[in-house]
């Protein structure tokens, strides 16, 4: 996994209060597979009328936001389905960092194997980095994940991420390479399910 | 040796503990593993690595997600058969089982586990599907997961997990008449609200809990991830036990008096220490439904849709998307928006309880809008048959289909048009889940049923009662 250090780039506000994974990428997309790209899928039925045309006037499409690599939520983020393909949409369109007042547990879980950070930002530094961006000339930030620090210009803003989670951001890990190592522990615990639970084996 | 009082959910994690690293992050032994053709990202990853599946006895592949609900076995659509075909193939080059589309036991995941007896208190059952916390009305630690955590399941049977913080929800009192657990689980997302129970396993416990059948004790954990909780859990007791007696894949008489030794120490330790507690008194709770584009806009049936309020900017623009997305006027009564279309099925309510509430409204009457109703699982189906309540919804008007997800998400097809509006038993009311342009309205089975009868939201308690 590509590992998350430091970023810099154009950020673009979602002033959504509420964004699910089935806005994040429709389930009807998810059939397709990944190596054409979810890119293009990402907040699909918010970005395109029904004919299939981009209507433009979506946040994301909006000039000043081209090339975006960080999303700024107006609240929670990434609630509802489990679908990892929702993560799949925001890393193919280009986002490597989402910055939200909360989000889905199993989202933070997907969007940290896949190398994207789930950044919280409470209240009132995010309603602060939302009026920022949207007044900023040239709406960009910086994402420290070492020092935990979402910084524009003169501003800085903290942000909170799971210790563990934030280790595996910074170092690239890949959790089964990590797991194996645990090989006779994991076949200690089963030998003795064997001999105590068998059902939960379904041997009997 | 005395240990301090645990919760419940505190013995399902200690019991599942493999290894716990000095960052608190733990590997958990997982014992069943459900996979859909959904799964194809994670098979993938396997792939990748030239790995194999480390335990094909404990993964079972159920195709529910994207299968037909109509002229089975043919899959019309090309792309769906595909994932469906896939998720075949996966199942025999890794020698798992797998219930497909021509199985008599095929279903919806969540359905089939428990029929088949794979969910059992005291396992830990994961899927790649958020609605895997059904599973916890077993007493099971059940939670959905995403594809890349389903490739690390599938190829070390374990999972890394963080302790969640674990929260109580004691519901006393009873239900009422036509009030069920599907009411129970909208009070509870609109009290807690759509994150509130986030980073919490939830344990429903008190008299109410106790008074629950084990299909509607399903529905209430389903739902739990709608208030943000990954996982709920309820203590097995007598009514669990007898469900799990005789299940095909349950221990049997060898086994079953040490499997039962055990269940029946998965309860709350008296003193045990939860980090919130809430208390419900079912008794107050009305028959339920969604408004808006989140379960969290639930309201009872007698209640209003809300007024804008200028104090809270943020609040009201969601507001403001939410009825124009909705077509719904700020104020209006619940009983006045107009239904067009029904939908009954999902994990949530196509259970042979369900099926049977819903029926027990239709009986003797004509719904005014077309309607679907799938069952949860082909043993439903069956079931239902034997009873005659498919011929109730055919001759109600509403149309008998085949156990799938179907138009809950809407991946096979069967989808709203837009701006059409549906009464449905999921689970989820977000924009366009049901199909693009579509409007949920989340509410229980008889509820439904009501809303078809009369072609609009309707308090199912009103309706008069048939003789005959």
């Amino acid at each position: 996994m590509q590992p998350f250090t430091k970023l810099h780039g154009v950020a673009c506000p979602l002033a959504l209060a509420s964004v699910d994974t089935d806005q994040l990428i429709p389930a009807r997309f998810m059939v397709r597979s990944r190596s054409d790209g979810y890119g293009g899928y990402l907040l699909h039925d918010l970005r395109f009328a029904a004919d299939g045309e981009k209507n433009g006037a979506f946040v994301l499409d909006l000039p000043r936001y081209a090339g975006a690599k960080v999303l700024v939520a107006a609240g929670s983020f990434g609630t509802g389905s489990s679908r990892e393909a929702a993560v799949y949409a925001l890393w193919d369109y280009g986002i490597r960092c989402v910055i939200a007042s909360s989000f889905g547990d199993i989202f933070t879980s997907n969007a940290t194997k896949n190398g994207l950070l789930a950044a919280v930002v409470a209240e009132p530094a995010l309603t602060v980095l939302l009026g920022h961006l949207a007044a900023a000339d040239s709406p960009a930030l910086g994402v420290d994940l070492a020092q935990q620090v979402i910084t524009s210009g003169s501003l800085s803003v903290g942000f909170e991420v799971d210790p563990a989670r934030r280790l595996q951001l910074l170092n690239g890990w890949d959790d089964i390479d990590l797991t194996l190592r645990y090989s006779a522990e994991i076949e200690a615990y089963k030998g003795a399910l064997l001999a105590r639970q068998p059902w939960r084996l379904l041997h009997a | 040796m005395t240990t301090a009082p645990r919760t419940l959910f505190d013995k399902l994690w200690d019991s599942h503990v493999v290894t716990t690293r000095a960052d608190g992050e733990t590997l958990l032994w997982v014992d069943r593993h459900f996979v859909h053709e959904g799964s194809h990202h994670a098979f993938r990853k396997l792939d990748e690595r030239n790995a194999k599946v480390a335990e094909p006895a404990l993964t079972f592949g159920i195709a529910d997600h994207y299968v037909p609900t109509r002229g089975r076995p043919a899959i019309a659509d090309a792309e769906v058969a595909g994932m469906v075909d896939r998720l075949s193939a996966n199942a025999v080059r890794h020698g798992f089982r797998l219930i497909g589309l021509d199985d008599p036991e095929q279903g919806i995941v969540h359905v089939v586990g428990p029929e088949l007896g794979l969910t059992l208190p005291g396992l830990l059952v994961v899927c790649g599907d958020s609605h895997t916390s059904t599973h916890g009305a077993f007493g099971t630690y059940a939670f959905g997961i995403g594809a890349s955590e389903v490739a690390h399941v599938l190829m070390t049977q374990t999972l890394w997990q963080r302790k969640p913080k674990r929260m109580r929800i004691t519901v006393t009192g009873a239900l009422g008449p036509h009030v069920s657990a599907k009411d129970l689980a909208l009070h509870v997302i609109a009290t807690v609200g759509v994150n509130g129970a986030q980073g919490h396993v939830v344990e429903y416990a008190g008299p109410a809990i106790a008074g629950l059948s084990m299909e509607a004790r399903q529905t209430l954990c389903n739902m739990s991830i709608e208030a943000g909780a990954r996982c709920a859990v309820i203590a097995p007791d007598e009514a669990t036990f007898a469900w799990v007696r005789g299940r095909r894949h349950a221990p049997t008489s060898d086994t079953l008096d040490a499997a039962l030794a055990i269940w029946h120490t998965l309860v709350t330790d008296p003193g045990a220490v939860f980090d919130r507690e809430m208390e419900i008194d079912a008794s107050a709770i009305a028959p339920m439904v969604t408004w808006g584009v989140s379960p969290e806009d639930a309201a009872p049936i007698s209640g209003y849709v809300p007024v804008l309020q200028a104090s809270d900017p943020v609040r009201a623009s969601y507001l403001s998307d939410a009825f124009t997305y909705m077509g719904l006027t700020p104020g209006m009564a619940l009983t006045d928006i107009a239904i067009n279309r029904v939908f009954i099925g999902s994990c949530t309510n196509a259970r042979l309880e369900d099926l049977r509430a819903a029926a027990a409204v239709l009986r003797g009457r004509r719904a005014r809008i077309p309607g679907l109703v799938s069952p949860g699982s082909s043993a439903v189906k069956r079931a239902a048959e034997a009873e005659g309540i498919d011929q109730v919804f055919t001759d109600a008007g509403l149309e008998w289909a085949d156990p799938g997800c179907s138009m809950c998400v809407g991946m096979n097809g069967d989808r709203l048009a837009p701006g059409e509006r549906c009464a449905s038993t999921t689970n989820r009311n977000f924009r366009g889940r049901q199909g693009p342009g579509g409007r949920t309205h989340l509410m229980s089975p008889a509820m439904a049923a009501a809303a078809a009868v009369t072609g609009h939201l309707t308090d199912v308690r009103t309706l008069p009662v048939l003789e005959g």
